[in-house]
């Protein structure tokens, strides 16, 4: 048997501890270990965004990051952020403009925009698709995710529900 | 046929025909509570990864494979030798595309490999991770073959030939001579040619393929867990290469992850699965990861097309003939063959016009490449741009607006039915409305008028036109009369439980574009209640009825039209039992909002959780002839014509950097006519996908070989792909002509978006360069080939 590493994380607010192996990414052990199938494996490489998280306040692919780098971080995936109502604006935006259609880059999707509108909630059309760069979708052509974000940011902006 | 002139049955109070009404049943997908496959646990469920051959072609003089036996949590490790003793192989050829031929392909190669990435050997392990420890261990020495890679030369003497016994590489080829093409030459007053190329290019869905196959000894039963488009497809073939009753195998699709006619085929490493699972009688799991998907996902669009169009100067289009080469695989697809894109350039290209003088060759040859085969769109982006760039060309010889030869070229739309020089009928398309509606949504005129402004400035925008057609619907002449059990028909059974919800059953399956809620919405309007009381069960041969799946723009035309009979029917039904309860005669009554009403006044009768009461509970209160029926089953066929037409026109606005090569989409612009409209939210975003999809492949997409068959890219940050930041929005119209071969109309509209880009982003760039006499006609258009064309590279 390989080598076994404790990790210890906070995930969506719940601390947890597993002993895995050294090669386990972050995105094998939260779908694996802790069976959160939210998040998404797409590319293993960093390129397609379908396993954004949030670990310690920053959005990261979570299959570039080894779980055993993670120990002692807070880990928050799309499970969490759904429970705790923070993207709930979006999801709604996304579901009446069907921003979403297979729905695997969805989470990560979510992650992304949400960070986005966090730090830029009146972001232009241009700006949405930029920051969304990292973010993989076949099937929507982007142009009703651009949509969503968009609507969702002038709510916020507007303090409109 | 039936009438649907009136439309009463799509026209019904409350109806959700024609409504943008969100998708039920996603809420889950947006809160990462979906079950893909790659989310299924099953006890004892085992993994295998493969082995792969690094070589394009070559014999296996030996496998050793002791040193990864000895991997801790290595269960098993097979060969193609050992995994041939439990599944046959399989031939990919259809009889009614005559003289195809094809050699029999292994689910692991078993002597020779003929591609890089086909499986050699698969190790079974505990996990992913130990058995891909395994794969590295595992040492085959090989004899290498010459490796057959170009094309052109594929079928020159000299050539090694791939499979010997097969003669020559040669897979498919088909002619259609029509009219008088030399006449039609002659008599021009320019005769246009050009050279197109087309990339091979694939899928790349977001969810890689995957498969978990759960062989049960005691009851010899198996159940496939399978992304994929077309599960009893899939069920048949699984239990003819198995040697299974078809009845005992199960094939359940869960969430898919995009699809785009990626997982309708028959891998073989998927085929390995299901054998491995029986040999082994445990669950086993293959997932794809973005390696394999890149060498074994089936490629497609890799066409060479020599063109010629003669035109007067008038502006009349006299003629048309072209000469299609493409390269597929060592083998043909299973069982949709890799025939029949190129069959599709032959039967499509220049579909949208009136000439009849037309001359189309297309050559199908075998090259130690991965397979090629039916990828969205089929053959469609091929026909649509080498006709469309070659009519734009023309435009230019004789000095025509581009829009203008279309006016006087397209088929009128008061012509139908008209039959088209292929010999297929279009029952009622609308070429002419579409081009007006199109003209009018981009402002054509201005944005002409601007370019010429921008021009004095250095600045080089461009617009590019492409009209098409779209075939959909395929009746039992596409596959089924082939010999394939493919199904054309789908059927939809509806049950009303005692509470008055309606579960709907469809053999149409759901990979995102909106099936099961299309299918709610027909099934909530044509029994009369709100769409919260209907779900929808679909992806799963054992409780859908027997049908094709979702493919070829195929499900709402086919598979909604079960569901509004089912549906009607259903409704008659509470009918019956409602004015026996009601001592009223059923046609007086309907069903509305989920209470029986009656029809003239929409006075509320009676509920239907009190019709469902009675039906379950008290059934002794009805009268003792009346046995109620609240379970229906609809099927449907399309039989008017072998397949239906759609047609559209899309236009692309673009502006390119002449010093950089770099090429902007600014806007794109779509007018579509797939007939009766369910859901326009569900269908823009079918058509915006499909665009940008085909934006892919005209810009971006390319799975680049080398001499040896060696693909050079295959991983995401190599191979591009269409991100938000490079993509236009996407701005989009209907027009519709409803098909009267079914009740509903629905023409289906999931590739059209992908058929049209390609020509249109091509025309676009080329109207662009046009004042500086640089043309491209090789896809994508990378910075590189632009800068060429200018000469500065
Ligand atoms: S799976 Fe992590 S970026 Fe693609
Ligand atoms: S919705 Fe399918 S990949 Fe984005």
């Amino acid at each position: 048997m390989s080598t076994l590493y404790p990790v210890t994380v906070t995930v969506n607010g719940s601390p947890v501890t597993r002993h895995v192996e050294a090669r386990l990414s972050l995105s094998d052990f939260l779908r694996q270990e802790l069976e959160l199938t939210g998040t998404h494996v797409g590319c293993e490489q960093g390129v397609c965004g379908a396993c954004t998280v949030r670990l310690d306040g920053r959005i990261t692919r979570s299959c570039l990051v080894f779980a055993v780098q993670a120990d002692g971080g807070e880990i928050e995936t799309v499970e969490g952020l759904s429970d705790n109502g923070e993207i709930d604006d979006l999801q709604t935006a996304f579901h009446e403009r069907n921003a979403l259609q297979c729905g695997y880059c969805t989470p990560g999707m979510l992650i992304t925009a949400n960070e986005l509108l966090k730090k830029n909630p009146s972001a232009s059309r241009a700006e949405i698709r930029e920051e969304l760069s990292g973010n993989y979708c076949r099937c929507t052509g982007y142009h009703a995710i651009v949509d969503a974000v968009e609507t969702t940011g002038r709510q916020r902006q507007g303090g409109a529900k | 046929m039936s009438d649907n002139s009136t439309l009463s049955e799509l026209d019904r109070p409350n109806s959700y025909i024609g409504r943008s009404v969100p998708r039920p049943n996603i809420r889950r997908l947006l809160e990462g509570r979906g079950t893909y496959t790659d989310d299924i646990v099953l006890p004892r469920m085992a993994h295998v990864a493969f082995h792969r051959s690094p070589h394009a072609h070559a014999m296996i003089k030996s496998i050793n494979s002791e040193a990864a036996a000895q991997v801790p949590g290595v269960i098993r490790i097979v060969t193609g030798r050992e995994l041939a003793e439990v599944m046959t192989p399989w031939v990919g050829v259809l009889s009614h595309l005559a003289g195809m031929k094809s050699a029999p392909q292994h689910a692991i190669a078993v002597n020779q490999v003929c591609w890089q990435g086909e499986a050699v050997a698969a190790v079974v392990a505990e996990n992913r991770a130990v058995a891909e420890d395994g794969v590295e261990l595992i040492e085959v020495e090989y004899d290498e073959l010459p490796v057959v890679a170009d094309m052109e030369t594929a079928l020159d003497e000299g050539t090694h030939v791939i499979h010997p016994e097969l003669g020559d590489n040669l897979i498919f080829q088909r002619e259609l001579d029509v009219g008088d093409v030399d006449a039609a030459f002659a008599e021009a007053d320019e005769v246009v040619e050009e050279t197109y190329r087309f990339g091979r290019h694939t899928g790349v869905t977001t969810e890689p393929r995957i498969i978990i196959a759960d062989y049960e000894p005691a009851e010899d039963n198996l159940t496939v867990y399978l992304s994929s488009q077309a599960p009893h497809m899939m069920k048949n073939l699984y239990a003819k290469h198995l040697d299974m009753e078809e009845d005992k195998v199960r094939v359940i699709c869960k969430d898919v992850g995009g699809s785009f006619g990626i997982k309708v085929h028959t891998y073989a490493d998927e085929m390995a699965t299901v054998a491995l699972s029986k040999l082994l009688k445990r669950p086993v799991k293959f997932l794809a990861d973005r390696l394999e998907s890149f060498v074994t996902d089936i490629h497609a669009r890799d066409h060479r097309v020599k063109i010629r169009l003669g035109i007067k100067k008038d502006g009349t289009i006299t003629g048309m003939e072209f000469d299609d080469l493409t390269g597929v695989g060592p083998y043909s697809m299973y069982p949709r063959t890799s025939g029949i894109e190129a069959n599709q350039v032959v039967v499509l290209t220049g579909g949208p016009y009136t000439f009849k003088n037309y001359r189309a060759k297309a050559t199908v040859v075998a090259l130690n490449l991965n397979l090629m085969c039916q990828y969205r769109a089929v053959g469609h982006p091929i026909a649509c741009a080498i006709a469309e760039g070659i009519v734009d060309d023309a435009a230019r010889a004789i000095g025509m607006d581009p829009a203008e030869v279309r006016r006087k070229n397209l088929i009128p739309d008061d012509a139908y039915p008209y039959i088209a020089n292929s010999g297929l009928t279009y029952e009622k398309l609308s070429h002419h409305q579409c081009l007006d509606k199109l003209l009018e949504m981009m402002d054509y005129d201005g944005l002409r008028q601007e370019q010429a402004e921008l021009r004095e400035k250095g600045v080089y925008r461009g617009i590019g036109l492409a009209s098409m057609i779209e075939v959909t619907n395929p009746s039992p002449m596409f596959y089924g009369a082939g010999g394939a059990f493919i199904s054309a028909q789908d059927g939809v059974t509806v049950r009303m439980d005692h509470n008055g919800g309606v579960t709907a059953s469809t053999s149409i399956t759901e990979q995102g574009q909106g099936a099961d809620a299309i299918t709610a919405q027909i099934v909530a309007s044509s029994v009369g209640v709100d769409i919260e009381k209907v779900r929808v069960v679909s992806g799963d041969t054992e409780v859908t009825p027997y049908g094709g799946g979702t493919w070829a723009s195929r499900a709402t035309g086919i598979g909604g039209e079960a569901a509004l009979r089912a549906g009607k029917q259903l409704r008659q039904n509470i009918k019956v039992i409602a004015g026996a309860m009601l001592q009223a005669e059923p046609d007086t009554l309907d069903v509305q909002g989920g209470t029986v009403v009656d029809i003239d006044t929409g006075k509320e009768r009676l509920a239907l959780s009190e019709v469902g009461r009675v039906v379950y509970f008290r059934g002794d209160t009805l009268p003792k002839d009346l046995q109620p029926e609240l379970v229906v089953s609809r099927h449907y066929v399309p039989k008017e014509f072998p397949f239906t037409f759609t047609n559209g026109i899309q236009a692309f606005h673009v502006e390119v950097d002449t010093d950089t090569g770099f090429v902007k989409l600014l806007k794109c612009w779509v007018v579509e006519d797939c007939g009766t409209v369910i859901n326009p939210q569900l269908v823009d975003g079918q058509i915006r996908g499909g665009v940008i999809q085909g934006v892919g492949g005209a810009m971006l997409e390319h799975c680049i070989y080398d001499d040896n068959g060696q693909l050079q890219n295959a991983n995401m940050a190599d191979y591009m792909v269409p991100m938000a930041v490079e993509m236009p929005d996407i701005e989009i119209a209907h027009c519709s002509s409803p098909t009267k071969d079914s009740e509903l109309g629905a023409k289906g509209a999931g590739e059209a978006g992908t058929c049209g880009a390609p020509g249109a982003v091509m025309n676009a760039i080329n109207d662009a360069l046009s004042p500086l006499s640089a043309k491209v006609n090789n896809m994508p258009f990378t910075p590189e080939k632009v800068l060429k064309a200018l000469g500065k590279v």
